[in-house]
């Protein structure tokens, strides 16, 4: 496929504000996983919380889109000066034809949790909630063009944890077809009771920092994030790395559980070796799914030694930043552009013991080496598998 | 000459437009609409134990989509899918919030699976043995425009056949007076990229800033504006007329410029 260019990205997450935090503790090999204490939560796990959330304040003229999800939303555009650089594109572009495509999987819905416990008597719902502008699922996508001014296509994609890696495909598509010229495409996701009480419900939630690939690992910590890429033709930006190729598929299998061969996660990743027109012995690293669920590493390491063996370095980041959910494919393709850029393939942080049945080659030790050609995978609840090819600049 | 794609059939569900065949004339314009609740619907193609299970909403998707399907030549694992919803299931939405309301914070794993915006997309491509790229979008009262321009692009950019079903069920009570959506609402396009011996109509699409297209009868009218996904009614209505011509649905900030050549 014609690759698009990433000419800027940025990315929040429980590592800090930015790239430069996200590069230090990536280097440091620093978790930003800590004991839980979100809103009354009494569940023992660890959770990946995004610094300074709750003291983000929207602008004048925004208070109606005001909730966690879209303060975190706020707070990512802000860094690495991604706001005026998605302004500018605007400006250069004609807002119109700049498109927006953002990924979630659960919007502002911690609002809606605030809302429910201030009920009245006769369960009618607060005056001061905003359904529409919070928590209805398109609402981080309208955010955003409210704040950067685009008004070009615009949507959600909520594919549970796969969401924001297939933003990157929306995005080729509307270009190609000749809906936008730009696109800022990105993901947040932010801490809520749903997602700590359900997949504590169905008995995934480690009550430790998350392990991946360990042989005790046992289940994901939750993580929030937010983070943002603007992708242009190659032939209109001259700087920034290059989004290779794409590849989506269907497990076909379970709601809530990964196919055990991993058939759709192998055929994601063909998928985007293909419209890359690459080989597997091309890609230098993978960044694993891994959220240290047992049966999530198991199936992940099928489908990567079916398509690659075990040659290929490869590692799950979640055991810094947490399982950000919605907000995975954009972090980790974040934190891909950063290993790229520091040409060390990262360790897998929080892995003691690497469980003996997997046999994929997940690094132990961080690992300067070559890193032209990065894979990136997120597979979410549904089946839904995404899988991206990143590539270095030149 | 913009890119082409073709409708091979069309589904739908709402009120008084239980199918598409039993819907034709009321959306022709040749017998009067009349809105009588949707009877309950059972998905045939899901196992009998999941048929008892899934939710409304899941329902909603799964009735327009088999219908849609009934009369189409592509078998339906080969078909990529859209699966488009500017709210999602609000009755899971409001079961789990006053679970967590409650002291005990006790959730049901069913229904924090069912939770995700991609469950028809999930419960789908699990009914049909589908492994093909399948993804689920919101854009609030542009739904479903956005989910016509995804699918155009997967059809004419990525060479596949395409599912698109844009659904919104009646909000759950609860959360009506801050959404008001007061009836439910479905349909399907199985949308190819090539002309096929069942081709009902040619597609093509452009964003443009012409206002909405609306709907002389006053009841079609009132469906089309009570549910973001009945934003789609003046499309369907030409297809049911086979009419040559163009609509003008919303989609964000613009509208999205559909012609139709029967």
């Amino acid at each position: 496929m014609k690759p698009l260019r990433i000419s800027h990205y940025t990315v929040t997450s429980a590592l800090g504000l930015g790239r430069a935090a996200h590069a230090a503790a990536l280097s440091a090999e620093r978790t930003g996983l800590a004991p839980q204490a979100f809103d009354g939560c009494t569940l023992a796990t660890f959770t990946g919380t995004a610094p300074d959330v709750d003291a983000v304040k929207l602008r004048a003229g925004d208070e109606a889109w005001d909730c966690r999800n879209n303060r975190l939303a706020l707070l990512g555009l802000q860094q690495d000066g991604f706001l005026d650089v998605a302004r500018d594109a605007c400006a250069r572009y004609g807002s119109g034809r700049v498109g927006v495509f953002m990924g979630t999987s659960t919007s502002g819905l911690h609002e809606t949790e605030l809302a429910y416990r201030d009920r009245s008597v006769d369960g009618a719902l607060p005056a001061w909630y905003d359904y529409v502008h919070t928590h209805s699922p398109c609402s981080s996508a309208h955010f955003v063009q409210q704040v950067v001014g685009a008004r070009g296509p615009a949507h959600v994609t909520s594919t549970a944890c796969s969401s924001s890696a297939k933003v990157f495909a929306s995005a080729h598509r509307a270009m190609r077809a000749g809906l936008c010229d730009a696109a800022i495409v990105g993901g947040v996701d932010s801490l809520c009771l749903l997602t700590l009480y359900g997949f504590n419900a169905l008995q995934l939630v480690s009550p430790e920092p998350c392990r991946p690939a360990d042989a005790k690992r046992n289940g994901i910590s939750i993580g929030e994030a937010a983070g943002y890429a603007l992708v242009e033709w190659p032939e209109s930006a001259a700087r920034g790395a290059l989004v290779l190729g794409y590849g989506e598929s269907s497990d076909a299998h379970h709601m809530s559980a990964p196919e055990p061969e991993g058939r759709g996660a192998h055929a994601a990743m063909a998928a985007a070796l293909e419209r890359a027109g690459l080989a597997p012995s091309d890609i230098d690293y993978i960044n694993l799914h891994g959220t240290a669920t047992r049966a999530n590493d198991a199936s992940e390491d099928k489908a990567v030694m079916a398509l690659f063996g075990a040659a290929t370095p490869c590692s799950s980041t979640k055991g810094w930043t947490g399982h950000t959910l919605g907000a995975a494919g954009i972090v980790e393709a974040a934190l891909s552009l950063l290993a790229i850029d520091q040409g060390v393939a990262p360790r897998s942080l929080n892995t003691i013991e690497k469980d003996p049945a997997l046999q994929a080659n997940v690094l132990l030790q961080a690992r300067p080496q070559r890193m032209h050609r990065v894979l990136s995978n997120s597979f979410g609840f549904g089946g839904s598998n995404c899988s991206l090819v990143l590539g270095a600049e030149s | 000459m913009k890119p082409t794609l073709y409708v091979e059939s069309v589904g739908i569900a709402a009120p008084g437009l239980p199918d598409w065949p039993r819907s034709i004339a009321a959306l022709a314009g040749a017998a009067p609409y009349q809105p009588q609740p949707l009877e309950a619907y059972s998905p045939t193609l899901l196992p009998p134990n999941e048929r008892r299970r899934v939710t409304q909403v899941v329902r909603l998707a799964f009735r327009s989509s088999e219908d849609a399907l009934a009369r189409s030549s592509i078998p339906a694992a080969a078909l990529a899918t859209v699966f488009a919803s500017s709210e999602g299931d609000t009755d899971v939405v409001h079961r789990i919030n006053v679970a967590l309301a409650q002291s005990a914070r006790s959730l049901s794993p069913t229904d924090f699976h069912n939770s995700v915006h991609n469950a028809p997309a999930g419960y789908w491509s699990i009914a049909v043995g589908s492994k093909q790229p399948s993804t689920s979008l919101a854009a609030f009262d542009g739904t479903f425009a956005a989910a016509l321009n995804e699918a155009a692009a997967l059809a004419l950019g990525d060479g596949l056949d395409v599912l698109a079903t844009t659904y919104d069920m009646a909000m759950t009570p609860a959360l009506a007076l801050k959404r008001p959506i007061p009836e439910p609402f479905a349909s399907a396009l199985v949308l190819t990229r090539q002309r096929t011996a069942r081709t009902i109509a040619a597609l093509s699409l452009a964003e443009t800033q012409e206002p909405l297209t609306v709907i002389h009868d006053p009841a079609l009218e009132a469906l089309r504006r009570c549910n973001p996904s009945a934003r789609a009614l003046p499309l369907l209505r030409m297809l049911a007329r086979r009419a040559s011509g163009t609509v003008h649905l919303p989609a964000g900030g613009s509208s999205l410029s559909v012609t139709v050549a029967a």
